[in-house]
């Protein structure tokens, strides 16, 4: 099934700048052990060392959580667009202290 | 899923609008969904902005023009050069006084018909709960993790609303938490990232409009919860690409395990958020003095002297434009596969712009067996103050 996985801004500087990639997957987790597999600076941002997806970091199958469907067990349809939405702080002064 | 907004209720004595106001309100008064009812609430109404930066300006402007009868102000910070791109409040000849002094001026003279009250400190869990106390609505446009925990947490044990927003470079989110049978924030967002994964403030900036955007936005909805009109942003994350030009919007779930919020809640009182986001504080020394340092004055000297140095700097290419030492640019995410570019035999100083980064490269070289390799003590900053004043600061 082709899915397209939109990548956040914070994110884009590991997958090569892309706003989005295509991917050809049944799951969600498929998707992004794909997405993982072509740009591997992303794992680190996306998962723990277990194997978890972080908790600051969030995703959406369409609308929809994918912790309150079948998390990366989630079946995929045709069409179907995944959103990764990490927490960014940013409001006022520069993102975190100056370096 | 949509929340239909009932009004908030205010024990105030009904008060009335004087000749002024109404002249001055008009344009609500003749909206139906506003009316003299709700430009009434709206002057009953006390909101509490945290933070006066990049969406403070359009929400504090906003709001005041708005005619909310009581605003309060948290900031401690003065307003600098860099704020001008997208703090709108702000004019040239502020920079250098205190936020919340060129802030309450400004909205003053928007409308002197409203209260600004002022708490000059950074927000805290020992002050936290006694200044959101006494308002209806807070609104959180801070700039950082531990602050927007500790709002939230605040939140919700005071059951107040929390209007959300954030920014990051072009892309923002706006959320409406805290309100009764919504999510709060940690329902979204269980934990922080841990601070080395935050991308830096070298791939940071933001678009100066941006905060304009998503700070009118969460005006708009701090506006709708008063008056209990419309559909409000609860449940519901509005993500919003400037690049793109596109907002999407995604379903946000109460967390029935939600530590401070869900039914077996952990949190009944305000914890230590610094800790809990793992930072010592905000200017926690980097391990950058772990690594052999040099000052511009010493790098300046021995240029002078005609000392072959080799200037390694490792910023990203458009800072490189914006101003630079002449060195050979390797951005630090790329200095593992270009290291060959790198003659060891030779005196290498490593800078980026304050020299935290440079000091990651200079710890990475040395691991990598390059022995004359030095950080520049403060980067181009220092450069700037100590040997070149022509030099531009970022």
């Amino acid at each position: 099934m082709a899915v397209k996985v939109i990548i956040p801004t914070p994110l884009r500087p590991y997958a090569n700048r892309q706003e989005s990639v295509e991917f050809d997957a049944r799951t969600v987790g498929e998707a992004l052990a794909g997405l993982t597999t072509e740009y591997e600076e992303l794992r680190k941002h996306l998962y723990t060392d277990d194997g978890k997806i972080r908790s600051f970091v969030n995703v959406y199958l369409n609308d929809e959580d994918i912790r309150y469907l079948q998390k990366e067990n989630t079946q995929i349809k045709d069409g179907d667009t995944i959103s990764i939405v990490p927490s960014i702080a940013g409001g006022s002064a520069a993102p975190a202290a100056g370096r | 899923m949509a929340t239909k907004l009932a009004p908030l209720t205010t024990s105030q004595a009904e008060p009335k609008l004087s000749k002024e106001e109404i002249l001055r309100y008009s344009r609500h008064l003749i909206m139906p969904e506003v009316g003299m009812e709700g430009q009434l609430k709206l002057k009953q109404a006390k909101v509490l902005l945290v933070g006066t930066g990049g969406l403070g300006a359009p929400l504090g402007l906003y709001l005041a023009a708005a005619g909310v009868g009581r605003l309060g102000l948290v900031d401690f910070d003065v307003v600098d050069f860099t704020n001008l791109q997208r703090q709108v409040t702000f004019s040239t000849s502020d920079v250098g006084r205190a936020k919340l002094d060129a802030a309450k001026e400004r909205l003053g003279n928007l409308n002197p018909e409203i209260q600004i009250d002022t708490y000059e400190t950074r927000l805290t869990s020992a002050n936290a709960l006694d200044i959101l106390r006494d308002f209806d609505i807070v609104v959180d446009g801070t700039d950082n993790f531990p602050t927007r925990y500790l709002v939230n947490d605040a939140c919700v044990l005071l059951g107040k609303p929390n209007v959300y927003g954030s920014i990051f470079r072009f892309e923002g989110q706006a959320t409406v938490f805290g309100y009764p049978g919504g999510p709060c924030y940690r329902c979204l967002y269980p934990e922080p990232p841990p601070p080395g994964l935050v991308p830096s403030c070298a791939e940071g900036g933001v678009l100066g409009v941006l905060p304009g955007i998503v700070g009118a936005i969460q005006a708009t909805e701090t506006i709708k919860l008063i008056l209990g009109k419309g559909d409000a942003l609860v449940g519901r994350l509005l993500v919003f690409d400037a690049l793109a030009m596109r907002f999407r919007e995604l379903k946000l779930r109460k967390n029935p395990d939600c530590p401070v919020c869900g039914e077996h809640r952990t949190i009944t009182q305000l914890i230590d958020y610094e800790e809990f986001c793992g930072i010592r504080g905000e200017e926690a020394p980097a391990p950058a003095t772990l690594v052999p340092e040099i000052t511009p004055r010493e790098v300046k000297a021995r240029l002078d002297r005609g000392d072959d140095l080799f200037i390694l700097d490792v910023r990203e290419p458009h800072e490189y434009q914006i101003c630079n030492l002449r060195g050979h640019l390797i951005p630090l995410g790329e200095l593992p596969r270009r290291v060959h570019e790198l003659d060891s035999s030779r005196e290498i100083i490593a800078h980026c712009r304050s020299g935290k980064r440079s000091a990651e490269a200079v710890e990475f070289l040395r691991r990598a067996g390059f022995r004359k390799i030095w950080n520049l003590k403060g980067g181009i900053l220092a450069w700037s103050d100590e040997v070149d004043p022509s030099l531009p600061k970022y």
